[in-house]
């Protein structure tokens, strides 16, 4: 096991948690990005899209500054210096991917963060319902492309 | 000052994803591939989120209300649906295809590629069918 990696994936990790505390401390409010997102996009809830637009700022802000800083912050496979990792397909792929991750996560009000990291967090048993599900279904599509379609890396 | 806070928050939030390598597609979908040369790195990242958060929100609802909002505001649904368990399902494909989820795929826009920004743009288009298909919201 690469151990610099996963003690890099526990402290960011932890940030994740603290982003999660500090939200939900000051504005009473779930991390879930695609609630948030989602909301900000295609509701513009009056007095509740400030805040909202703001964590977007942030949220893109964020490995900028790791870049700019450099000194091997990011967690990039086999690429040390690297904060962002590329893309594994083509943008087809990406756009099916994009629709298929918009959809589910719409319709199931939440994601990794909502209900994996929030949701799990708070005991609830919709969130760890939703999230064992989604974690199976990746499974399966990465075990389908890779090991049976042969495709991917 | 809301608007500050939330600013912060996405700021912890990014920070995090990418010190702890989940802006790499390649190390979630490792994770993904259990069948595969596997990387745990993921179930750092979640364990490390989950516990602090756990911890951190029973401390933080011990105040009663929020430093900026009138109440804090938690889901009470409890029961299992099948649009819940769907949208997870569907959720699932896509993040296995992609290695993206919403949260990494809008924090690395700072390496942005045309396969990204494809991403993201089906992603939101994405939201808005699940928004219709939802009624109002």
């Amino acid at each position: 096991m690469d151990m610099a990696a996963s003690l890099h994936g526990l402290f960011g990790g932890v940030l994740i948690g603290l982003s999660a505390v500090w939200l939900m401390a000051t504005l009473g409010r779930i991390a879930g990005i695609s609630g948030i997102l989602s909301g900000l996009i295609w509701e513009r809830p009056e007095g509740d899209s400030a805040w909202r637009l703001a964590f977007l700022a942030g949220l893109i802000v964020g490995p900028m500054l790791l870049m700019l800083a450099g000194g091997n912050l990011g967690n990039v496979a086999g690429a040390p210096g690297a904060v962002i990792g590329a893309p594994i397909g083509g943008t087809g792929l990406m756009l099916v991917a994009g629709l298929l991750v918009g959809l589910g996560t719409g319709l199931g009000s939440g994601c990794t963060s909502g209900h994996g990291v929030c949701g799990l967090a708070r005991l609830s048993p919709r969130s760890l319902a939703a999230t064992l599900v989604f974690v199976a279904a990746a499974m399966l599509t990465v075990y389908g492309v890779r090991h049976v379609l042969g495709g991917g890396a | 000052m809301k608007t500050l806070m939330g600013f912060v928050a996405g700021l912890l939030f990014s920070l995090g994803l990418a010190i702890s390598g989940m802006t790499d597609p390649a190390r979630v979908v490792g994770f993904l591939d259990v069948a595969g040369a596997w990387d745990p790195t993921l179930i750092f990242v979640l364990g490390g989120a989950v516990v602090t958060t756990f911890i951190g929100y029973r401390l933080v609802w011990k105040r009663g209300t929020p430093l900026f909002a009138g109440r804090f505001a938690l889901p009470t649904r409890r029961d299992l649906d099948p649009r819940l368990l769907g949208g997870a399902a569907l959720f699932g494909i896509g993040w296995g295809l992609s290695g993206y989820c919403p949260g990494p795929a809008v924090a690395s826009i700072a390496g942005l590629s045309q396969p990204l920004a494809a991403m993201l743009i089906a992603m939101a288009a994405g939201w808005w069918v699940a928004k219709r298909l939802s009624g109002s919201h």
